[in-house]
């Protein structure tokens, strides 16, 4: 039966460093939750402490209503898949799966009818009878994902499971993982710095900076309305740009250029200022080459094409660069030199305060408790 | 690593009792050598007499000077012969090779007092090929007795250890570093001396001092072949047990200026290398070369001269077991007289090697296992101390060891002097720090995640070492047990010491029967124990599939 986990205030210190200052958020039962963020950011460290392979140094983790501070790992029924597979070499396939049912007094001929059934989910029955030696990265990888839900555990936990195969075999095997976690519907909580990787299979997505939690959203909603300057910047590429902000009649505008300026209706600004400093998220898609002479100019540096995109790179009037991603047409691409104007699609943009640099546009959602 | 939520859990059990037991058998007894030293005999008080003693005549002193000139020589000498040797066979494709490796390894594992003893048959007073030059073409060969003899002996002994040391790290050079270094000109004895050797600098270091060492602690050959010419450990032995009463106390101080000696350059080497080392790491191995012409010829000639001597003189050995004997003297005619004999004399020391060899193998598999796996995995100020204790034994010459175990188990409460007990704690202790190596190295190539994965399914920690943890290193334990196995039961300088009538083992018996002058005996007793080498040997190269052997 899976469960939900709450975590309440939790600190981590290895020694006098302390990795997680004070972490507070929830994971519903059956979600697939994935912690996203930059390496070194405690991800992996908040895993263990769920897995209770590291201590805690306080506050609290409860699986529903249950404390599980001070449960050794082999109490905590949880499945763990770990980034360098650790598939016993010594064991076959087989014996590999049904290992964690033995320690469990499953009968005999249970354990045999739910290995099997397992063996088939992965899809690597043919191989129940191999030493780990003989089988591939992504086999091995099946191998350690049946390993860890046969056994029913009430929390599946992934450590970068996928960061030690070949791209193709990245995507064959995300898409394997979300399809076979949706079947069992075990709550499943992964780490991954990848972001396309983390998009591609999770519910619900914590990006984490520094062992703080930043942002908790859908995949959709952090990628449109990330909660602050790093969110916008991790999650997708984008330009970030300093702007200024005016208020007049009741109407906000931002201005992006001398020349160019959009009157926004979806952020919110607490003082009434004449210039309010901001930074402004574009990502490189929402950018439009414009065919009048409205928007800021530029002259293009340089271009790649890639088949479905083109991507430009171009200097503003300001001096700045910025990457702009274009559906690719039949006409011809821009070369270095030419002189363009830029539009932005102003409802798709994000607006950041200044100083704090978080988000001032309406509709982000941010589950993190802060 | 692990929650703390149980601080006592059978880990730390485990780590306090091996403590316990390292306590007992191996630090009383070594600071019962130090107080004996610095006792004065009638006072009973704190006094330097003894190292006064020893400083003050030649007689004494001289064998320190003796040892260091025989450590010294030996230690180079390796190296010198070494290096040549494993460059060629890295370097160069040489007949029969993987055989010519086995050789070396197995004319290393050999008790080197019987490396000794053969020289002796050889070269010596009466020897061999001495007999043969004096009637044929009357000239005279060089003394072999004395420190030329020891040099030889031990030179051919120890330069395989460096050997393989060597070979390991070339396997870890990659050839790009040399085919960069030819492209810039640099070709032939100079790429050897400005590229290679540096590369090997901090592996020759650790080699060196594994050779230094041994030859330090060597007993049996000063023994049998320095006759005058006496080394440290002999002058220990002869104080110690000295027909006229043996001056225990003496000893005593002999043996703590050994192990001050001995760690003085342990710590020498150990902050050199320290400076020196860097780490490799060998994507594209040198790879063997044909070679053509006179470079080939010398190559092989090289190979084959270093192994026929390292390994001829053992062979000869083994081929007088098999002359007929009458009296001392062999004679005309070949027998099986002397293995007769050496069954009806060394019966029993053949049945107690294998008795206290297996007990001390067991109790060294044991313990090598559980302190490995908690050095390597429960790492804190217990088991760092354990670790550095475990390795004290490195230091210790044998005959040290003995004395200590002598004096401090001599009486109740504890009294072991004259058992097989004392002799397998011996061994235990003096073969535990290479074992506890290799087993280390071993549980460090397991992914601590395994062990994890194991206990996110539900086993227990005692369950996931037994199911998980130990079955993984259990094929380099086997191999670690079986050298360890080899080098018991070749062990000379503790036995010696420890022995009694009802617990000689067949080192002591051949070393006996030299002594007394029966040679055959002893030749049908050496034979016995190189076929148990020689097998036990052969038994690890086709269970590792290696050609080589860690030390
Ligand atoms: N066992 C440890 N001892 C000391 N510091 C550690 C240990 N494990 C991780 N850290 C530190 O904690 C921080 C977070 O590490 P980690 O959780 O592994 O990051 P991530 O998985 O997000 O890359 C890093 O700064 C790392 O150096
Ligand atoms: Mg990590």
């Amino acid at each position: 039966m899976s469960v939900s986990i709450t975590f309440n205030n939790i600190v981590k210190k290895y020694g006098d460093n302390t990795v997680i200052p004070s972490l507070s958020m929830g994971i519903r039962q059956g979600e697939f939750f994935t912690l996203l963020g930059p390496s070194g950011c405690g991800k992996t460290t908040l895993l263990r402490m769920i897995a209770g392979f590291n201590s805690i140094e306080g506050g609290e983790i409860f699986f529903n209503d249950q404390l599980i501070n001070n449960k050794p790992p082999q109490h905590r029924n949880i499945g763990m898949v770990f980034q360098n597979y650790a598939v016993f070499p010594h064991l076959t396939v087989e014996k590999n799966v049904a290992f964690g049912l033995e320690n469990r007094k499953v009968s005999k001929q249970e354990i045999k009818q739910r290995v099997d059934r397992m063996l088939d989910v992965v899809q690597i029955s043919n191989f129940r009878n191999r030493l780990p030696e003989n089988l591939s990265g992504g086999q091995q990888q099946r191998v350690a994902l049946a390993r860890a839900i046969v056994i029913e555990p009430d929390v599946l936990l992934m450590d970068e499971p996928l960061s030690n195969l070949d791209a193709k075999l990245r995507v064959e095997m995300r898409n394997a993982i979300r399809e076979i976690q949706r079947k069992v519907g075990i709550t499943t909580v992964y780490v991954t710095h990848d972001q396309e990787e983390a998009m591609a299979v999770s519910d619900r997505i914590a990006v984490m900076k520094l062992g703080e939690i930043q942002h908790i959203g859908t995949p959709q909603n952090i990628y449109h309305r990330p909660a602050n300057v790093f969110v916008a910047s991790f999650i997708g590429r984008t330009n970030i740009l300093d702007r200024t902000c005016v208020v007049k009649d009741g109407k906000t505008i931002l201005q992006l250029t001398d020349h160019y300026f959009i009157e926004m209706d979806n952020i919110t600004v607490t003082k009434n200022d004449n210039k309010i400093p901001v930074k402004v998220s574009i990502r490189p898609e929402e950018f439009m080459f414009s065919r009048t002479e409205e928007g800021m100019s530029g002259t293009v540096i340089s271009n790649m094409f890639l088949g479905l995109n083109t991507h430009y790179f171009v200097e503003l009037e300001t001096g700045e660069q910025v990457e702009i991603i274009q559906e690719s047409s039949m006409e011809k691409i821009l070369e270095p030199g030419t002189e363009v104007k830029l539009m932005v699609k102003k409802e798709k943009i994000n607006v950041f305060d200044g100083e704090t640099e978080k988000s001032i546009t309406k509709g982000v959602i941010n589950d993190a408790k802060s | 690593m692990m929650p703390n939520h149980k601080n006592r859990d059978i880990w730390s059990v485990i780590t306090i009792a091996i403590l316990i037991l390292y306590a007992i058998i191996l630090i009383f007894p070594l600071f019962t050598i130090l107080k004996e030293s610095v006792v004065g005999g009638e006072s009973g008080q704190f006094s330097l007499e003894y190292f006064a003693k020893f400083f003050s005549k030649k007689y004494y002193y001289g064998t320190l000077f003796n040892s260091l000139k025989v450590t010294l020589s030996v230690t180079i000498l390796s190296a010198i012969i070494a290096i040549p040797l494993a460059y060629i066979m890295t370097t160069v494709k040489i007949k029969g090779s993987g055989f010519l490796q086995g050789l070396i390894v197995i004319s290393m594992m050999s008790p080197p007092f019987i490396g000794a003893y053969s020289w002796i048959l050889l070269l010596g007073r009466n020897g061999a090929i001495t007999n043969f030059l004096k009637d044929t073409f009357n000239i005279t060969t060089p003394d072999i007795y004395g420190f030329t003899g020891i040099v030889l002996v031990l030179t051919l002994q120890l330069t395989p250890l460096i050997f393989l040391y060597l070979m390991g790290a070339l396997k870890s050079i990659d050839n790009s570093l040399l085919e960069a270094a030819e492209s810039m000109g640099c070709v032939g004895y100079k790429k050897i001396i400005k590229i290679v050797v540096p590369l090997l600098i901090p592996t020759l270091l650790s080699g060196a001092l594994l050779v230094f060492m041994r030859a330090l602690a060597d007993f049996g050959t000063p023994m049998l072949i320095g006759e005058g010419y006496k080394t440290i450990p002999v002058l220990i032995f002869n104080e110690f047990i000295s027909e006229m009463g043996g001056d225990d106390a003496f000893a005593a101080a002999i043996s703590v200026i050994v192990i001050i000696l001995a760690l003085t350059v342990f710590l020498i080497q150990k902050y050199v290398s320290n400076r020196k080392a860097f780490s490799m790491n060998s994507l594209n191995p040198i790879q063997a070369k044909k070679e053509k012409g006179w470079k080939n010829f010398w190559a092989h000639f090289y190979v084959y001269l270093y192994v026929a001597l390292a390994f001829l003189p053992q062979l000869y050995v083994m081929y007088t077991a098999f002359l007929k004997t009458s009296g001392r003297i062999f004679v005309k005619g070949y027998s099986l007289d002397s293995f007769k004999m050496a069954y009806e004399r060394g019966g029993d020391a053949i049945a107690n090697t294998f008795m206290i060899g297996f007990s001390a193998l067991a109790l060294v598999i044991l313990l090598a296992i559980l302190i490995a796996y908690v050095t390597v995995r429960r790492r804190n100020s217990m088991t760092n101390l354990l670790d550095i204790i475990a390795m004290i034994p490195y230091i210790v010459p044998g005959s040290v060891l003995g004395i200590a175990l002598l004096l401090s188990f001599n009486k109740p409460p504890i009294l072991l002097s004259g058992t097989a007990f004392i002799m397998i704690i011996a061994f235990v202790i003096r073969r535990l720090p290479y074992t506890i190596r290799s087993s280390a190295a071993n549980v460090l190539q397991i992914s601590p995640s395994i062990e994890e994965a194991s206990m996110s399914l539900g086993a227990s920690n005692f369950k996931t070492f037994f199911k998980i943890t130990l079955p993984m290193m259990l094929p380099g334990v086997i191999s670690g047990a079986i050298l360890s196995w080899v080098t018991i039961i070749s062990e000379l300088s503790t036995s010696i010491l420890l022995y009694t009538a009802r617990t000689k083992t067949m080192t002591v018996a051949i070393y006996s029967e030299v002594i007394r002058g029966n040679y055959g005996t002893a030749a049908a007793l050496s034979t016995i124990l190189s076929v148990v080498t020689i097998v036990s040997l052969i038994i690890f190269f086709k269970l590792t599939g290696k050609k080589d052997v860690s030390i």
